[in-house]
């Protein structure tokens, strides 16, 4: 196969960006979308050029670390895969594919398709956790969980952090991310004691990051490889209200 | 027991205390259900109000290292946790598919902790420390309560208490999941802890940043140096304690199951440090992996294990036969782990699939385009169970095998074939984990400890999570309760000096501007060590490849293209560093796995089976733990051997006829 590809070149967080062309001449129908770019950049790195960076990491779709707006959609046209496992049969010879990085306020670029997603990591410090130090548990069979509340917890809990709702939401929202922890450790018996200061203080440090709001459109749960329910949402916002009836402020450190 | 040459002394505070580098494994004596106990009791301990003064750096946030890092948070410790991702919750741990086991004997069938104790050593063909192998059975029930605590989705029974499977061929069912992503809840589990502490205040997180070398100062593990992959700033890290929980060295293969970042550079720094290396030659080979299309290929995928459970293994009996499957009558197929093993049948431990995959495909009876690969059959199982139980139990594998290879194992049968796994060789460390460098200790995959030879499924995430939450905690307050801290800070010379080589050794790269890209000279000793030092070893092959390991290292160092510069996020860069550590790596595998002149394990010497074929032990001559010491001269590492003693479990030869 042969393809052209537009990728958004930035050599930094400070200097504007651009979409380069570039030819990809022997593009097997096997191959993976990433092992696709790495033989363009084998071929740009002996022409002496500054090969694409790219996030990648367990190439099987587990870690979350990959992250490409390919033709305008989050992880390309396939649903409920990342990036890393698109095939290159899903493109057509002689196609244009255009490679974006994420695009969301708290997500600055770092370098062409590569940015920075720490602000993920803060939501989850905010409350994504049961206070659980080591040594504190009970025999794990002492707090019995019914199959029906633990088979939806681990539905959200599938969520791999990659970002792709945020980028894919015209709000630059984060409320999937943040629901999927919400439901994931509100649906367990462990995770109630904790469960309304969660939600404010998860919330309350989405918005401090510069997430948008969730005006419910969707496009998050089309786009997520891990296909998270718009349910969470649901079970956030009901989640909210609570706290709020309960007078429970925010305590964001 | 030999002991190396050199001794070193250092004054601490007031007292002076002798480290000595040796092979002194540590282990407790009297009976082994209480080992453990004792030496709990004898470890010194820190005061709570003192441990903020102590200060520990932790490479690696995978289950050991995130596990370890959140717990001494938790105790007060004041830790620096590193990573290489973007975010801790990304290290490779995330991967693993199938399980967790632990004796809890839930299903009421027999398991007990001495039950995994003993599957334990013989599943790693008596090549592990019985001690350390106790103890890991004995804390896995402790693992599975604390990541119920932390709100690990586990599978459940419909009366709400936890589900178990038999996993790798056990007899016993012992095996927690969470579906088909274990991995991935446990480690969500140890980030989640990980990040309460970072909140606290406890922990300090870096990430997006490689440890590029160790630093001693008067023999004792000090402190690292980092380069900060977003801004390329080489930095200075000073502790009391250093954690390396940095994972396997598969990748030294190119081509194996590992992450692609997944390198050997934090221990193979710290093994030219000082700290020895244990059993370099144990990889594990992983018998069901989807195989490799084509030279593009850049990493390969597991299919669980699980899939042996219903799937028939076979391949033409005539060789060079290019009929599609479903063309090749029942008469002409040849199911040969059935017919070779007809008590374990397709359910032979990995290096049994694995070698057996590999000796059919060498006759050229191998299937697909390569010829690599043999058939991994549903039909029948479908046939008896009907296609809706083989979805339940297999849907997300057989979509994910779809979508890698564009066909329907459904209809056609799946092509499967070994690939790299695991790594069970790592830096040496003794039963409280610490290496040959005072103050270094090593967790997880990145030691050599507890698995052997070979690693029986479901015990990789038993092993992180023993050492990150149940183990170091207690042996790094013994070691730090007999020093006083701080007392150093980044400006001693041994700081400015280890930065002063990583800085050159990055300058050097850069400035070759050679004509081959990093990526070829990985590939190229990827497939030296995979057709010389793989799923089958033999003296000519090996002493081939140490021929030309070195030759390759050379051309390396004359030719590679890195470009760029130092100063910014430069992933060849990266790169380039971590293959140059493991052309230096290979050589001491391929040593190894010449030394040791029998088959044990995942580590077959051809000159070394039964009549049939079967790997076969020299426990005479090689029931010892081999412990590299760098020497200066990479050609010339120095053997250390660490006898090992079977008390409890005789040793035997497996067998599964």
């Amino acid at each position: 196969m042969k393809l052209t590809l537009k990728v958004w070149r930035q050599k930094n967080g400070s200097t504007p960006g651009e979409l380069k062309t570039y030819p990809a001449d022997h593009v097997s129908p096997d191959m993976s979308f990433l092992e696709m770019l790495d033989e363009v950049n084998q071929a740009l790195i002996m022409q002496g050029e500054d090969p694409i960076a790219f996030d990648h990491d367990c190439r099987e779709g587990i870690c979350g670390m990959c992250s490409l707006m390919i033709n305008g959609v989050a992880h390309g046209p396939k649903e409920a895969i990342t990036t890393c496992q698109l095939h290159m049969r899903s493109f057509k010879d002689g196609e244009t594919i255009t490679i974006e990085p994420w695009r969301a306020k708290p997500f600055p670029i770092i370098k062409d398709l590569v940015v920075d997603r720490e602000s993920f990591d803060r939501i989850i410090q905010a409350g994504g956790f049961i206070s659980a130090s080591t040594g504190s548990a009970p025999d794990g069979n002492a707090i019995p969980v019914a199959k029906p509340d633990a088979d939806k917890s681990m539905d959200a809990a599938a969520c791999i952090g990659c970002g792709a709702c945020a980028a894919a939401c015209p709000n630059g929202s984060a409320m999937l991310f943040t629901a999927a922890k919400v439901a994931h450790l509100g649906h367990l018996p462990q995770g109630q004691a904790e469960r309304h200061q969660r939600v404010v203080n998860m919330v309350a440090t989405q918005d401090a990051e510069g997430f948008g709001n969730c005006t419910n459109i969707g496009e998050c749960a089309a786009v997520c490889p891990k296909e998270i329910s718009l349910d969470t949402i649901a079970m956030l916002n009901r989640d909210l209200v609570i706290a709020a009836l309960k007078g429970i402020e925010p305590v964001v450190k | 027991m030999s002991k190396p040459k050199q001794e070193t002394k250092t004054r601490t505070g007031t007292r002076t205390m002798e480290f000595v580098a040796s092979l002194d494994s540590k282990q407790p004596s009297g009976p082994i259900e209480q080992r453990w106990d004792k030496h709990r009791f004898e470890m010194k301990l820190v005061n709570p109000a003192n441990r903020r003064r102590y200060t520990v750096i932790v490479v690696g946030s995978g289950l050991a290292g995130g596990a370890a890092a959140a717990t001494l948070g938790e105790q007060g410790y004041n830790v620096k946790c590193f990573c290489y991702q973007d975010s801790p919750r990304r290290a490779h741990s995330i991967a693993a598919q199938g399980g967790i086991n632990a004796a809890k004997n839930y299903r009421n069938d027999g398991d007990s902790i001495y039950r995994l104790f003993y599957d334990t050593v013989k599943g790693g063909d008596f090549r592990a420390r019985e001690s350390n192998v106790y103890r890991l059975a004995q804390v896995s029930v402790n693992i599975i309560d604390q990541c119920v605590a932390q709100g690990v989705p586990f599978a459940r029974e419909y009366g709400g208490y936890l589900d178990n499977r038999s996993f790798g061929g056990a007899q016993v069912s012992r095996t927690f999941y969470a579906r088909g992503q274990t991995g991935q809840q446990l480690l969500l589990g140890a980030y989640q802890a990980l990040e309460r502490q970072i909140a606290a205040g406890s922990v300090k997180m870096f990430s997006r940043t490689e440890m590029l070398d160790l630093v001693v100062v008067d023999g004792r593990a000090r402190g690292i140096i980092t380069r900060d992959m977003v801004t390329g700033k080489i930095e200075r890290h000073v502790a009391d304690a250093v954690v390396l929980a940095t994972g396997g060295y598969g990748n030294v293969f190119y081509l194996s199951t590992n992450a692609k970042g997944c390198n050997t550079t934090a221990i193979w720094r710290a093994h030219r440090k000082g700290a020895f290396f244990g059993n370099p030659c144990f990889t594990q080979i992983h018998p069901t992996c989807i195989p490799v299309t084509g030279d593009h290929q850049s990493k390969l995928t597991l299919m669980s294990e699980s899939l042996r459970n219903d799937g028939r293994i076979w391949v033409p009996k005539k060789k060079g036969d290019s009929r599609p499957a479903s063309q090749i009558p029942e008469g002409e197929r040849d199911y040969y782990l059935e017919e070779r093993y007809p008590s374990f049948g397709n359910l032979v431990p990995r290096d049994v699939a694995s070698r057996n995959a590999k000796h059919v495909c060498d006759q050229g009876r191998g299937v697909g385009s390569s010829g690599l690969g043999v058939y991994l059959d549903f039909a029948d199982s479908i046939k008896r169970l009907g296609k809706p139980k083989i979805v339940e139990r297999y849907g997300n594998l057989f979509d994910m095998y779809a979508q890698i290879t564009g066909e329907d194992p459904y209809e056609t049968p799946m092509r499967i074939y070994p690939a790299i796994h695991y790594t069970m060789g790592g830096l040496w460390v003794d039963y409280n984990l610490m290496s040959t460098i005072p103050g270094l200790f090593v967790a997880g995959e990145a030691n050599f400890s507890d698995h052997g030879a070979n690693r029986l499924g479901a015990s990789a995430l038993m092993q992180g999570l023993a050492d990150g939450y149940f183990v170091l905690p207690y042996t790094i307050a013994n070691f730090l309760a007999q020093i006083k801290p701080g007392g150093l800070d980044t400006s001693d010379a041994a700081f400015a000096q280890a930065e002063a080589e990583v800085a050159g050794r990055t300058q050097k790269l850069l400035k070759l501007k050679g004509e081959h890209t990093v990526d070829s000279f990985h590939r190229e000793l990827g497939k030296i060590m995979w057709d010389e030092c793989g799923m089958a070893r033999n003296e000519a092959g090996l002493r081939k490849a140490l021929k030309r390991i070195p030759e390759l290292r050379s051309e390396f160092w004359e030719n590679v293209r890195v470009p760029g510069e130092g100063g910014e996020l430069n992933q060849e860069l990266e790169k380039a560093g971590r293959v140059a550590d493991f052309l230096e790596l290979g050589e001491l595998m391929c040593m190894d796995a010449l030394t040791r002149a029998e088959s044990c394990g995942g580590h077959f010497r051809e000159e070394s089976q039964t009549e049939d074929g079967e790997a076969l032990r020299d426990d005479e001559n090689c029931a010892f733990v081999s412990a590299w010491a760098f020497t200066g001269n990479l050609s010339k590492p120095e053997l250390h051997k660490e006898p090992l003693e079977f008390e409890y479990v005789k040793p035997s030869q497996r067998s599964y006829k």
